[in-house]
């Protein structure tokens, strides 16, 4: 990676809930503009470094740096202070309520306690197509949208206020195929806007073609962090499985 | 802007059913329509849309309050206390309206802190508030024979008995909270989905707190009136008006899961109640059938609602 400093740095992150160690000295690494996947079966940890990063839990040992300064996140909105917004496989939305409602959720543009409606939506509007999202109407409830829309406004309102990173928690888990590939577009276009993209799934395919560097783990500790292409699909599983690091041919012994 | 969520929302059948009961009323006898009965009716029907307005804030957000009736009779208690050691009227209004926010705010806060169900915890407050009614009075009704008190009772305003005044103004605010206010917003977004409100920033417990304190501080409002009508605060009064209130509340087809339906149709279930209970008197109808009657006007309101929103 050309950029001199990462995004993110979690360092010596470990993390044991009661007897049972969930993470030990495990590390990330995120630059702006790139897709990051991070792999590994239920059980190796990934949820909860990701879960750490997002402030939904908190680390026994280690430290967060963000743009090069340490970073104490302690709860979601700490995180949100740091440009760190989290999109979740099930559609984090209320469905009673408009896509601007939504989107302004929790942070609603208001004088003296009163709702500024037609700021909202305009921004709202504005903000839907800088990505390139359609939809019909604002004034509708957002349940009786498709579930690739909804998942468009999640992350539109996840990019919307300033944010640097994106973690994606499974964002295509519970869409069809074509509302997958809306949401992938979409994630390639943040990219180009030079956020950093924690992509999680159990889709290889998915994570093989879209993702540029891959970090694996298991057990709780980081088996390889690498370019998504210095491997094989069928490697990348192996040691999704194994938590070894495959060893290849074609490369000098010790790299 | 917002016409396509009041066009989606029952106010617009409601209220074509309560004008159209009013009709058949008028039709099936000539005292209904009369001065006399119109002011009674709106007499009888304020203290339950008082407490219907705070239950539908209350339902809206997901939760319940059945405290209110129990609440009602604790701050009327509270004013009648002070009023027997002669405390400005004016100054045991206040006293009653704090002690009933407070018993609000007690519910929010042992359903927040406590993390108790809200029906779990206003069943509680159900009867630790009438319970305390009872353990100050020593289950005696105090006399409020203080013109301020019998003017907000019986006097008339341009022709209207004051408790309507009290009613409209209720429901007003309430509805101006509830659709342009930041707190309003958050009161849909915590009954839609209390998850995403949590996870979106929302202060859920703070709002849940006021939303009870809100319903309490409703609850000695109707206290205030009611002691006004009655001239006297028994311990025992308005047993049983919570049931009342959200009956108004479901009636008016607001969602009993939450985060769908708007304030004013409670003002126009209690109607429909009111005008029910009204209608048989006048008709010379035992007023054991008005039960019935209502109960199941509540089953078929909530039955007609589902086959709406399944027909889309």
């Amino acid at each position: 990676m050309p950029n001199p400093t990462p995004l993110v740095e979690m360092r010596h992150i470990s993390k044991h809930f009661g007897g049972l160690q969930a993470l030990t000295d495990a590390e990330l690494d995120l630059y702006p503009g790139e897709v990051l996947g991070v792999l590994g079966h239920n059980g190796a940890g990934k949820s909860t470094l990701i879960k750490i990063l997002a402030g939904a839990e908190f680390a026994n040992e280690g430290a967060i740096f963000v743009d090069g300064h340490e970073a104490h996140i302690s709860d979601p909105n700490d995180a949100r202070g740091y440009g760190i917004e989290t999109i979740y496989q099930e559609l984090a939305l209320c469905g009673n309520l408009t896509a601007p409602a939504n989107l302004y959720m929790g942070r609603e543009i208001h004088t003296w306690g009163f709702l500024n409606k037609k700021a909202m939506k305009l921004e709202a509007e504005k903000a839907l197509s800088r990505l390139n999202i359609r939809i019909k109407s604002l004034d509708v409830e957002v349940e009786t949208m498709s579930g690739g829309q909804r998942q468009a406004i999640s992350i539109s309102r996840a990019v919307h206020f300033d944010t640097k990173i994106l973690i994606m928690d499974e964002p295509t888990a519970a869409l069809g195929m074509e509302e997958s590939r809306m949401v992938m577009e979409l994630t390639v276009e943040l990219k180009k806007q030079g956020i950093g993209i924690i992509w999680i799934s159990h889709d290889i395919h998915e994570v093989y073609n879209f993702t540029d560097r891959i970090t694996i783990l298991h057990g709780g500790q980081n088996v390889v962090t690498a370019p998504t292409r210095e491997f094989t699909q069928d490697e990348i599983v192996s040691m999704i499985i194994s938590g070894r690091r495959v060893d290849r041919a074609d490369q000098p012994e010790g790299v | 802007m917002d016409f396509a969520r009041l066009k989606s929302q029952p106010l617009v059948w409601i209220l074509l059913v309560a004008v159209l009961l009013a009709v058949v009323l008028s039709f099936l006898s000539p005292f209904f329509m009369t001065v006399g009965n119109m002011t009674n009716l709106s007499k009888q029907v304020s203290i339950v849309a008082i407490l219907a307005a705070g239950q539908a804030v209350v339902i809206i957000s997901g939760g319940i309050d059945l405290s209110v009736g129990s609440i009602l009779a604790l701050s009327a208690v509270v004013i009648g206390a002070l009023i027997q050691v002669d405390v400005d009227p004016a100054l045991a209004a206040l006293a009653g309206l704090f002690t009933g926010t407070l018993a609000g705010f007690v519910n929010g806060f042992v359903i927040t802190r406590g993390n108790i169900p809200p029906f779990i915890a206003t069943l509680g407050m159900l009867g630790i508030a009438r319970g305390l009614a009872l353990v100050i009075t020593k289950g005696v009704s105090y006399q409020v024979l203080v013109p301020f008190f019998l003017y907000i009772g019986n006097a008339k305003f341009l022709g209207l008995p004051i408790p309507l005044y009290v009613v409209v103004i209720t429901f007003l605010i309430v509805a101006v909270m509830m659709h342009m206010t930041v707190f309003g917003q958050h009161v849909y977004a915590i009954g839609g989905n209390e998850r995403v409100a949590r996870l979106q920033g929302i202060p859920v417990n703070r709002q849940k707190v006021k939303i009870y304190m809100l319903s309490g501080f409703l609850a000695a409002l109707a206290a205030v009136v009611m002691t006004g009508r009655l001239a006297a605060t028994p311990p025992s009064v308005a047993q049983g008006i919570e049931l009342q209130a959200i009956a108004a509340v479901i009636i008016g087809g607001v969602s009993f899961v939450g985060g769908r339906g708007i304030v004013v149709t409670a003002l126009i279930g209690a109607l429909i109640m009111a005008m029910i209970t009204n209608g048989l008197n006048i008709l010379g109808i035992s007023s054991f059938y008005q039960q019935v009657l209502i109960g199941i006007v509540i089953i078929v309101a909530v039955w007609l609602d589902n086959l709406k929103s399944r027909a889309g």
